[in-house]
């Protein structure tokens, strides 16, 4: 079972913590948590699925690659981390 | 007169405050460090609604029951899934306006990209206008600093509120007679002088930065547009251009006379890129007689060079015609309690202001 977490940026506005998926592409895994937090998707995603355009997902250690159809594949040991790049003033 | 004042600026949603001591802001602001990007209170029933624009995380709108007490998160304005390559999706909410006084719960969202939303449950739903969206002619809309045209302006004919005038930036000014079934451009006479001379004058290619109107006789509308200013009769159907006032004709915020349909309020600034008060000395210009003439006012504003630029939704009157409000990007807000003629600054130190609107 792979383990997704939030950048704690996230939290003012709304919970998400940290969960666990068993899905085996990164649409997949965040579907689970979404399905579980409706309010989250807009956060993550527009309106059109796509990963929304200063958030980012690295799979360990790599960026996805995918950031419209979130196709990357995942393994079960995989650990999915969502952030901000921080940017304004 | 309303004595509240609502402000939303790029690190919160202020509340200024008219004491018997006088005007006073308070604190700390809702949604603290967080980008506002509009706001309305709904005089029908009092709610409030603040749009947000949290970059990262995308657009939001909330709304509150109780005054700003508390606040809750409803689904934003939002475009169909799509599996088109370039499918769209909501980058601002430029403006949120009510519907009129007989349809209450209805209110209509402008956005980026030019999109009209329609919510008939207070904003828990919202509704492409696809009438709209899919108009002949908007192939020819463009960006104007953002990079998708926009919607900032709605007006609803206070007597027929299916009577609607949208305008557009830059894809100039569309008017509705049916509640947004169905649309035409309107605009003739605006022009453009900055583009190809074969189409300054092509009506869907105009910038209206600002569209307002006299609520007592709304067919008397006035357009700050990019190119100078204009007035109409007819509602915004057609317009003609007005006499370029000093110091500049050029700027973004217009206000209007609710009663009076000859008088209106521009704040100028340099064109076009340039923005800033014109050699630094802010003004705000009032016209008593239609545009034909107007009195610039300075008393109370800096006396020292200023580098302040009053966005579009950054001005407003009041009900009464008589105070006015407004905030620059360098996050000055001032009130002037006699129509325009004299200001007095509320805070010099707020963040960059994008909207303000009395009670």
């Amino acid at each position: 079972m792979g383990r997704i977490c939030f950048t704690a940026n996230l939290q003012r506005h709304l919970p998400a913590p940290e969960a666990s998926f068993t899905g085996r592409t990164v649409r997949a895994a965040l579907e689970e948590v979404f399905a579980a937090n409706p309010r989250l998707r807009s956060y993550i995603v527009d309106e059109q699925g796509r990963l929304r355009q200063h958030v980012n997902v690295f799979i360990n250690d790599r960026p996805v690659s995918d950031r419209v159809a979130l196709s990357d594949a995942l393994a079960d040991t995989d650990e999915l981390f969502v952030f901000q790049a921080l940017s304004g003033g | 007169m309303s004595d509240l004042l609502r402000i939303a600026t790029r690190k919160g949603l202020f509340i200024g405050r008219r004491l018997r001591s006088g005007w006073q802001l308070e604190a700390p602001p809702d949604f603290l460090g967080q980008p506002v990007s509009n706001l309305l209170r709904d005089p029908r029933d009092g709610a409030l609604y603040a749009a947000l624009n949290l970059g990262h995380f995308g657009v939001k709108l909330h709304r509150s029951d109780d005054g700003g007490t508390t606040w809750a998160e409803l689904p934003a304005p939002a475009f169909a899934k799509s599996e088109a390559k370039d499918a769209p999706s909501v980058q601002l909410i430029w403006t949120l306006v009510p519907g009129g006084a007989e349809e209450p719960g209805v209110l209509w969202a402008g956005t980026i990209p030019g999109a009209l939303f329609r919510s008939a449950d207070r904003g828990q739903t919202w509704q492409l206008n696809e009438a709209l969206w899919t108009v002949p002619g908007r192939e020819k809309w463009f960006g104007g600093g953002y990079d998708k045209p926009g919607i900032h302006s709605i007006l609803l004919d206070p007597c027929d509120s299916r009577a609607m005038t949208v305008g557009v930036s830059c894809g100039g000014l569309w008017k509705s007679a049916d509640g947004g079934a169905s649309w035409s451009v309107g605009g003739r006479g605006l022009f453009a002088a900055y583009m190809p001379p074969e189409m300054a004058e092509q009506p869907e290619i105009q910038d209206p930065h600002r569209l307002a109107h006299c609520g007592a006789r709304p067919e008397r509308l006035w357009c700050q547009h990019h190119n100078g200013m204009f007035i109409s009769d007819d509602a915004g159907r057609t317009f003609r251009s007005i006499e370029p006032p000093k110091p500049s004709a050029f700027g973004f915020a217009v206000a209007a006379h609710p009663e009076k349909p000859d008088t209106a309020w521009f704040v100028p600034a340099v064109k076009d890129e340039c923005r800033v008060p014109a050699d630094g000395h802010l003004v705000v210009l009032r016209s008593d007689d239609g545009g034909a003439s107007f009195t610039a006012f300075d008393r109370g504003l800096p006396s020292s060079r200023s580098y302040d630029l009053i966005y579009r939704h950054a001005f407003d009157v009041d009900r009464a015609g008589r105070r006015l409000a407004m905030g620059s990007t360098t996050g000055n807000l001032w009130l002037s309690e006699d129509g325009g003629e004299a200001w007095t600054p509320l805070s010099a130190h707020l963040p960059p202001i994008a909207a303000l609107a009395f009670d």
